[in-house]
């Protein structure tokens, strides 16, 4: 039976792996490469990067971290932050990830997504979104889509969206919920669960998980393909085979040998 | 030396970077030349069949790879690489491919509940298949003994060379293939992670 994703998000500023919540109050937590191994030695079954200060300072994302990851590791990693075109993400697969995460470029250009899908092929093209509750009578599932780390509303319907960039050709869609983000209070089902019964391409839970059992409920209850974790892992509160028990003991389909 | 084909289908870092872990030294080539002789010869490959095909022949890569591919020197066909050693796939309206392995490759069924690709870590098990008849000679792949590293929207039908087999969308499909020297997965043993790498070792031992 394919096993639900347990997937370490890893977000790196100025070479170092670092937590904030809600882009703000960010901590130092350690090497990139280090901890790379760290979690993939304890069983994550894929990690992601986001190099969230690329974008910002507009500068291309950092070819040799990624370069130093995929030398250290032997499982799937996406990489995100800093991507502006297809040269830019030819560069990160040929450093060796699996896949591109996008975000507010896509919405900006939604034809990076089917230009990334036509060149490398949908399962290397994420798309990253960020939806936050909304009362916007433009978005009728009542979450709109943010940009630029949560500070710009764009209009955009989530769930519409999500479909948009899955039929442009993105092969996986994390759903990066603001609400939830850093609150580790549990994911935000709702809208995880609109968007996985919505599209037909695997959907990553992302942002609020804070106990192993909310992992549990996210793939019970929200029908997600995938979740991130990353302040209960970073903390040294959880480890990830303390998630992975709690998961095969609710019954979730995991990968318990690595 | 370890010739890993390049035929413009799909990126081969990691699985070069797989092979460096294990301090084996690999050569990426498009030279039909290399390939014939290379002692050993790894057939990766993600994207469509049918551009993976004529690719193979306008790079004139074709025989070479299938002639290595029947020549009982160790081959080792990666995702699409191991599709193409079967007889015909689905994809892209139907296209012959090397007929190395008998059988068919055909699309996930559209099936609630599981998405196509199917994207992730899915169980393999040793196929009995593998321990009885012409096959039969070769154990079953020590390796196969958890979850690897799944990326795929067709799959190949069993085969009378099906080492292992996994499940999904209500199928159960070749996710091994052993003829000899010749092996093939349709995961990434590159990308699944001691398992993957463990087994690319008994490989490389063959």
């Amino acid at each position: 039976m394919l096993t639900k994703r347990v997937i370490p998000c890893l977000d790196v500023r100025d070479g170092r792996v670092t937590k904030g919540v809600k882009f703000k109050n960010n901590i130092d937590l350690g090497d990139p490469v280090e901890m790379a191994v760290k979690y993939s030695d304890g069983g994550a079954d894929e990690l992601v990067f986001y190099d969230i200060t690329a974008s910002a300072e507009h500068r291309p994302i950092d070819i040799g971290m990624v370069g130093a990851v995929a030398r250290a590791i032997r499982i799937p990693f996406a990489v995100g932050g800093g991507i502006a075109s297809v040269s830019d993400m030819e560069r990160v697969i040929l450093a060796g990830a699996e896949k591109i995460s996008v975000n507010s470029l896509a919405v900006r250009n939604p034809q990076i997504i089917a230009d990334g899908a036509r060149a490398f092929g949908a399962q290397c093209v994420v798309l990253g979104m960020d939806p936050v509750k909304s009362g916007n009578a433009k978005c009728p599932s009542g979450y709109e889509i943010t940009t630029r780390g949560f500070r710009e509303f764009t209009g955009m319907d989530a769930v519409e969206w999500a479909k948009r960039a899955a039929d442009l050709g993105a092969g996986e869609i994390v759903v990066n919920s603001v609400d939830a983000d850093g609150t580790r209070a549990g994911f935000e089902l709702a809208i995880t669960k609109m968007i996985a019964d919505a599209v037909g391409v695997p959907v990553v839970a992302s942002g609020g998980a804070g106990r192993p059992e909310h992992l549990v409920t996210v793939f019970r209850e929200a029908n997600a393909d995938a979740a991130i974790v990353a302040g209960m892992i970073h903390t040294g509160d959880f480890t990830i085979r303390e998630i992975k028990d709690a998961m095969s003991a609710g019954g979730i389909p995991v990968r318990m040998t690595w | 030396m370890i010739a890993i084909v390049d035929y413009k289908a799909g990126n081969l870092t990691s699985v070069r970077l797989a092979f460096d872990a294990l301090k084996a030294e690999t050569v990426v080539t498009r030279d039909p030349a290399v390939v014939r002789s290379a002692e050993r010869v790894v057939f990766p490959g993600v994207g469509a069949a049918a551009s993976a095909m004529a690719n193979l022949r306008e790079l004139g890569l074709e025989d070479a790879v299938k002639e290595a591919a029947v020549s009982g020197k160790p081959f080792l066909g990666i995702c699409l690489g191991m599709q193409i050693l079967f007889e015909h796939s689905e994809e892209d309206g139907g296209v012959g491919t090397l007929g190395v392995v008998p059988g068919r490759v055909r699309r996930f069924p559209d099936v609630p509940g599981f998405k196509v690709p199917e994207i992730g870590w899915n169980q393999v098990e040793a196929s009995p298949a593998a321990t009885k008849g012409e096959s039969g000679r070769q154990p079953a792949a020590g390796g196969l003994r958890g979850e690897y590293y799944f990326v795929h929207s067709y799959y190949a039908e069993l085969s009378p060379y099906t080492a292992g087999t996994t499940e999904y969308a209500g199928v159960k499909f070749t996710a091994m293939v052993k003829k000899g020297n010749l092996w093939a997965t349709q995961f990434h043993p590159e990308k699944s992670g001691r398992l993957g790498l463990e087994l690319i070792k008994e490989w490389l031992a063959c």
